[in-house]
């Protein structure tokens, strides 16, 4: 499945729905989607991965790449995300403690288990005395 | 013991179908469920890399895939391109703050050596590129 993007509002924030694949191919439309999200003024994101089948680091980078330009324009961005393969890979990198990661409710083909959308305290760098760019 | 060998064009929508071809075999070996994630990913940071370089040096030839179906299922990405040639496993993923700079092809084998257990990168005898040699236990 290649990549579909969605967007609603929720809570006065912007929701981007991503489903299917994030790679190496279609990175760059989730890039340009969320830069154009940002662009017209669209700065507290919700990135919801629900959906995604999979991803690879070129998806994290642009993730982390769109936290680098929301963090510029004083805006706000939260992962939202319960699937075990891409918090795994969270983990892995390390970008657990990058991003702020929310959990899901009813997370599509993710099982019974599902918690309450309680947003995680997540470290960010600048918390913790790191540079941030 | 049987052998699939992939030769793609070095674009980068082929990189799914060497994930999905990858993903199948090993699954046709025996590789256990849960391991085929891994297998996936695996193979789509090793050409993924592969391809970039391509876009940058390449000459385009192809970014040979193998899958070897034994004890173990083998997987080796061959980048073909003396560009390519990296010293070793010397990457590194970034801490916290690193994350935050400019990325470059070499964070996908960065996580590809935190994640996998059973890798080597080689040079290829010819002197010419890259091998990424990926190994999983089969049931």
């Amino acid at each position: 499945m290649d990549l579909t993007l969605n967007v609603h509002s929720q809570g006065g924030r912007t929701v981007l729905e991503v489903s299917g694949e994030v790679d190496v191919y279609t990175g760059p439309t989730l890039r340009d989607r969320i830069t154009a999200l940002l662009d017209g003024g669209a700065l507290d994101l919700v990135i919801d991965l629900g959906r995604v089948e999979f991803i690879d680091s070129t998806g994290l980078g642009v993730l982390v790449g769109a936290l680098n330009r929301v963090r510029d324009l004083g805006g706000s961005m939260v992962l939202r995300c319960s699937q075990e393969r891409v918090l795994k890979l969270l983990r892995i990198t390390g970008l657990d403690q990058v991003f702020t990661v929310q959990a899901v409710l009813d997370p599509p083909g993710a099982g019974p288990a599902a918690e309450p959308p309680a947003e995680k305290p997540g470290q960010i760098p600048d918390a913790d005395g790191s540079e941030v760019s | 013991m049987a052998t699939v060998t992939l030769r793609l064009s070095p674009r980068r929508a082929h990189v799914r179908t060497a994930r999905l071809v990858a993903a199948a075999m090993a699954r046709r070996s025996g590789v256990s469920e849960e391991l085929l994630d891994e297998v996936r990913l695996a193979v789509g940071e090793a050409c993924a890399r592969a391809v970039q370089i391509h876009e940058r040096n390449g000459d385009g030839g192809p970014v040979i895939v193998e899958m070897v179906d034994g004890v173990q299922f083998e997987l080796v990405v061959h980048d073909g391109l003396a560009g390519g040639a990296l010293r070793s496993v010397d990457a590194q993923l970034p801490d916290v703050g690193g994350w935050l700079e400019p990325q470059d092809e070499h964070i996908g084998l960065a996580l590809l050596d935190a994640m996998v257990d059973d890798i080597t990168i080689e040079q290829d005898d010819t002197g010419s590129g890259t091998r990424v040699r990926m190994r999983w236990p089969t049931t």
